[in-house]
């Protein structure tokens, strides 16, 4: 059974065929959007019990032809790191579609179909292989997020659709300039023209010329990361997608960005990525404190979430680039962490906004007494957020910082700073408000079933995460100690770019 | 008994964790005593443990690893040896009877579910934080206590100043957390583990990361036990609960820092620079709380203050080596302090919520049970000779200061401390219960019983739990200290004339301070308030220092970087870069479109123009004129066909 082609189409034709069959009726698209989101769950967990290693590490490998003229192919494949992000994919789907249950008003089969595409474009590219085919999902899952973000989102959606298209698709651009770019490395040297990615991690790109695709790359991913100072299309972004919107892009689009860079820019350029790394290392500190400072004067919540979405996911590209297992392992699972964190968040905001239809903090205060469930809640994401042990975003704060320690103490404690950042922001936020008085005079209900539901699947993995992360740093394990070995042998020290 | 030994934390986790998720479906009445059964079932495996063996060899247990990445391996895993064995039993038993006192204290509150699962998760925090068998583990509980703290001080969160009060008190230890953090990831690259087992002892070699590792811990232990200059967060802390205060801000948490450092002292030792620092904080501590606690007029705050100068103490005992000294006056003082603070909560709540010590002596609320409570911890507080257990524990660590480097000055701040001690806590005892005024109130009748047996308890550890360690020199036994010898070093006291001389002096500067305080009240009441009152009531003004120094332009920072870089580079960059696309598209327009294409265009619609005339010339129906055509164009694609090299 060709697994991963099924995890693709699945949503995608399952959404065409829900928009198609739907006839503008809610329930059967909103239905019909779980029940596939569902399914797609359930493969995958199904996927990650019977899978069994081969003898490269990758659990599933499909191959086919698909160009062959110009070398491209159909190929997927799978590794323990491909398949966390699959899950994560997979576990935010039937979340996105319960908190939107009620929350969009107009043409529900059309966004059904939507989010199921975002999610199809995702899992491709979290599983192909080849460059071109990656660069097609890369874009596929761009297209369905403008339209979710321009028709469903907020007032000024518009602009904020206008601008993330233009960031990505700017940094798309470059990336597809460098995959050219290796690729006619590759057949001059080898006289092999292919856009294998099996065969292109040979490749010996080093150099000015090295660097200079291993920026393209980067640019791309930074953008989508997004890295200190091309974050400007977060928060818009954030603000004005709707709930689900917001969840697949904190939850997953900005993965697809540090995924980039681990599957992509150090294997592939190991050399540049190894003279770059401690100004990635730099970019990620920045990105840590400027995105908890900022936070910290935001009034709208759905922003300050926004915010500190680039200061975590500074923490991430702080450990991909500190480039040992500790640093590497954490990177990942805080990408896990911060999906379930930070959707979670935003799917409380998208709750809080539905029953006052504001985001604004000062509009809120004392809610913690109307409404104690959503109150508890938003307490154990924000004490996760800010790096609790026993929660999920502090196993890969610790293990990102024990990285960089290895090799720059001096960055290592400018990212521990980060942890009293974090404090300050959070707590001013959940004070604000939860705590206090009752600002406003209004009937607030308490969550009801449904967001019970989805709020304690976040919940539950975000125990799990911070509780047991072993399961999850052992199929790591394999995959990372490839991209390690991949290094140009960084002893500590070489790399002590912050001392 | 090893197996057994999850329990102890593992009970009071559960208790929360059933509290959270099935705590609606319990009946209101039942929850108080649910908590307290978790708390119990802690306090007896304690119990058990002691008769099972633990003081004699450490009991181990290993639950699962936690991370495993690269051969490193931090598990969660307990271990309970004779300094965790203090610790948990201090922790259970005061931890277990302020349970039992919260039931009657807080019936009337509306969200106990609320209250009793942060008082069970503390607990459990607590319980991991001394049981770690690793610094990781180790900085689980100790963040989770924090957290607990930062819930339970603003319990009534309603009021804004108090959920202020439980951010502030997060925030600050938050610093201290992050500098034990940074310690704890020096210790993971130098040496690769985190377990106690190993790291310590160091072994016999100079590491001269020592000094800065020591440092941060060192910072650490002062956020978590406010100790200055971290400890603004504590006075603020008397938001909370009284029962609250009682087990968190004055008997368990806040002597997490001196069980740190205790635990991790052969890295002081070879930092010797640091171990004295420590010991000198102590002093300034001791004074600096002792004189703040002087001039305050909420009864709470006096307690916090006191806190904040008892754990001083404990920190100049550690800092002197007399590590099971420290550990001594940290079991006295969890059982007076907590004995205090539920006496004073007891009276706060017949007042009706009175925290002033003036009017609460005009209310006059206090039955005789709360004042013969009261009056026993206070005495043992001042450390009144020989019947008291403040007495034992303190005056055995004066003496221990004195062969310190520079003993003689740290001995005189620890003294004068005590000094100070006997006067602040005898002017709240003779305010509060001694008012020759008719009283006000009638007392009550009967205490309800979990509200007295707590209390009756406490005041009878706090007179005798000092037995168990003579002074030095004396013919009584030192069981305390030759126990723990086996882990702790023996502390070093000067020699015997010496250390007699110093024992009379303290239990003389005790006396004094007893003594002095009632001309201060007499003074107090002529309306006559203490020299430098507002700068000493406001704990010398910290918080307004910290308020300019570092709150002011934390958030001046944020607020610039929004407006300068957020707003004033990155966005105005961005919209100058549309902007310069649209002026480039406008110019386009006019110099390219309208110029040259348009122009263009002109010249092409002119020229067709033309063309068109022209052609137009040859329909002229002038039959002769096509023949003539027709012909020259046959000819001409006949000549092509035949004689074109490449044609037909």
């Amino acid at each position: 059974m060709p697994w991963l082609t099924v995890l693709i189409f699945l949503p995608l034709v399952g959404g065409a065929w829900i928009w198609v069959r739907a006839n503008g009726q809610v329930e059967y698209a909103r239905r019909g959007a779980l029940f596939v989101t569902t399914v797609e769950l359930v493969i995958v967990n199904f996927v990650w019990l019977v899978a069994e290693p081969g003898g490269d590490g990758y659990l599933y490998i499909e191959r086919h032809a698909w160009i062959p003229a110009v070398g491209i192919q159909y190929l997927l494949a799978m590794d323990g790191l491909s398949l966390v992000l699959v899950l994560l994919t997979a576990l935010l789907g039937p979340i996105a579609v319960l908190v939107s249950w009620n929350a969009i008003q107009h043409n529900w089969p059309a966004f059904a179909f939507l989010l199921l595409a975002s999610q199809a474009g995702i899992m491709g590219v979290f599983l192909s292989f080849d460059l071109v085919l990656f660069y097609v999902f890369w874009e596929l899952m761009l297209v369905p997020m403008y339209f979710l973000v321009g028709l469903w989102g907020h007032e000024r959606r518009l602009y904020a659709a206008y601008k993330f298209f233009l960031f990505t698709v700017t940094g798309s651009l470059l990336m597809l300039v460098a995959i050219l770019g290796i690729y006619f490395v590759h057949g001059e040297q080898t006289g092999n023209n292919t856009f294998d990615y099996f065969q292109l991690l040979n490749t010996d790109v080093s150099g000015t010329r090295g660097m200079w695709l291993m920026l393209g790359f980067f640019v791309a991913f930074a953008v989508k990361i997004p890295l200190f100072p091309v974050h400007s299309w977060l928060p818009d972004a954030h603000t004005e997608a709707p709930t689900a919107g917001s969840i697949i892009l904190a939850g997953l689009l900005l993965k697809t960005g540090a995924y980039g860079l681990l599957r992509f820019c150090l294997p592939l350029f190991p050399e540049a990525s190894a003279a770059f790394a401690p100004v990635g290392m730099a970019l990620g500190v920045v990105g840590i404190l400027y995105g908890a400072l900022l936070a910290l004067v935001q009034e709208d919540m759905k922003r300050l979430i926004a915010y500190s979405s680039v200061s975590h996911l500074g923490f991430v590209v702080f450990g991909i680039y500190a480039w040992n297992l500790h640093g590497l392992s954490g990177a990942v699972i805080l990408m896990l962490a911060h999906g379930v964190t930070t959707g979670a968040m935003f799917a409380l905001v998208g709750m809080l906004e539905e029953r006052s239809k504001t985001r604004q903090l000062s509009e809120f205060g004392g809610l913690l007494s109307p409404m104690p469930r959503l109150g508890a809640f938003l307490l154990l994401f924000t004490l996760s957020s800010m790096g609790m042990p026993g929660l999920a975003n502090f196993v890969g704060e610790f293990l990102v910082l024990a990285g960089v320690f290895q090799h720059a103490a001096g960055l290592g404690v400018a990212g521990a700073l980060g942890i009293i950042f974090g404090v300050v922001y959070l707590l001013w936020m959940y004070q604000r408000a939860m705590l206090g008085a009752l600002r406003r005079e209004r009937r607030w209900v308490d969550l009801k079933r449904r967001e019970m539901v989805s709020l304690g699947i976040f919940a539950a993995a975000v125990l799990w995460l911070g509780l047991y992360p072993a399961p999850f740093l052992d199929i790591l394990q394999g995959p990372l100690g490839v991209i390690m070995e991949s290094g140009p042998h960084l002893s500590t020290g070489e790399v002590s770019g912050g001392q | 008994m090893s197996t057994w030994l999850w329990l102890i934390p593992g009970s009071p986790f559960v208790g929360a964790l059933t509290i959270a998720l099935l705590g609606g479906r319990l009946p209101a009445a039942r929850l108080p005593w649910f908590a307290c059964a978790a708390a119990g079932i802690s306090a007896l495996t304690v119990a058990a443990a002691w008769l099972g063996g633990a003081a004699q060899e450490p009991l181990r247990q290993t639950l699962y690893i936690w991370l495993a990445v690269d051969g490193w391996q931090p598990s969660v895993g307990f271990t309970l040896d004779r300094l965790a064995l203090v610790m948990v039993t201090v922790v259970s038993g005061v931890g277990f009877l302020i349970h039992v006192y919260s039931v009657a204290f807080m019936d009337k509150e509306a969200e106990q579910r609320r209250y009793y699962f942060y008082m069970n998760l503390f607990l459990a925090g607590m319980l991991v934080l001394v049981l770690a068998d690793n610094l990781l583990l180790l900085y689980f509980g100790w963040e989770m206590v924090g957290l607990c703290s930062f819930a339970l001080i603003g319990f009534w969160y309603r009021d804004p100043v108090k959920a202020a009060a439980g951010r502030k008190a997060f925030t600050v230890t938050r610093i201290g957390d992050t500098a034990l953090a940074i310690a704890i990831f020096l210790l993971f690259v130098q040496f690769g583990t985190l377990s106690f087992d190993v790291l310590f002892p160091l072994g016999e070699g100079d590491w001269e990361g020592a000094t800065a590792v020591a440092l941060l811990i060192l910072v650490g232990a002062l956020g978590k036990s406010a100790q200055l200059p971290l400890q603004v967060w504590l006075p603020d802390a008397m938001a909370g609960p009284s029962p609250v205060s009682a087990l968190i801000h004055a008997a368990t948490m806040v002597t997490a820092g001196v069980y740190l450092i205790a635990r991790t002292h052969p890295l002081f030792e070879l930092a010797p620079g640091v171990q004295w620092t420590v010991a000198a904080i102590g002093v300034l501590t001791i004074v600096y709380g002792a004189s703040c606690a002087l001039a305050q007029h909420d009864i709470k705050r006096v307690l916090a203050y006191s806190t904040v100068s008892q754990i001083g103490y404990m920190f100049l005992a550690l800092g002197c080596g007399a590590y099971a000294l420290a550990l001594f006056h940290l079991a006295t003082h969890a059982c007076f302090k907590a004995l205090l603070f539920l006496s004073a909560g007891t009276l706060i709540h017949s007042a009706g919520g009175e925290h002033h010590i003036g009017r609460l002596g005009e209310l006059n609320a206090g039955s005789r049970t709360v004042q013969l409570c009261f009056l026993v911890g206070a005495a043992s507080l001042a450390a009144v000779p020989f019947f008291t257990a403040g007495f034992y524990s303190k005056d055995a660590i004066l003496t221990a200061a004195w062969v310190a480097p520079v003993g003689g000055l740290l001995w005189l701040f620890a003294a004068l401390g005590a000094l100070l001690t006997g006067v602040y806590i005898f002017r709240v005892y003779l305010t509060v219960f001694h008012r020759s005024a008719e009283p006000l109130l009638r007392p009550r009748g009967r205490l309800p019983t979990p509200i007295a047996v707590p209390l009756l308890l406490l005041a009878a550890l706090s007179l005798s739990v000092g037995f168990l360690e003579f002074p030095e020199g004396s013919g009584g036994p030192h069981t305390w200290s030759t126990w723990l010898e086996s882990e702790l070093d023996l502390a070093k006291h000067p020699e015997h004339h010496t250390t007699r001389v110093l024992q009379a002096l303290s239990a003389l500067m005790a006396v004094a301070g007893i003594a002095l305080a009632f001309p201060l009240v007499r003074r107090e009441r002529a309306g006559k308030s203490l020299p430098w009152q507002s700068f000493l009531q406001t704990g010398w003004r910290f918080d307004a220092l910290y308020a300019r120094l570092f709150v002011q332009p934390y958030h001046r920072t944020a607020s610039a970087l929004a407006r300068w870089v957020e707003q004033g580079l990155i966005e105005a960059g961005l919209n100058g870069l549309t902007r310069g696309f649209w002026v480039m598209a406008a110019g386009l327009r006019r110099g390219v479109e309208f110029g040259s294409v348009e122009r263009g265009l002109t010249f092409l619609v002119v020229g067709l123009q033309r063309g068109h005339a022209m052609l137009s010339a040859t329909q002229n129906g002038l039959l002769s004129r096509y023949a003539v055509s027709v012909t020259t164009g046959t000819l001409a694609l006949l000549g092509f066909w035949l004689f074109w090299p490449w044609g037909g």
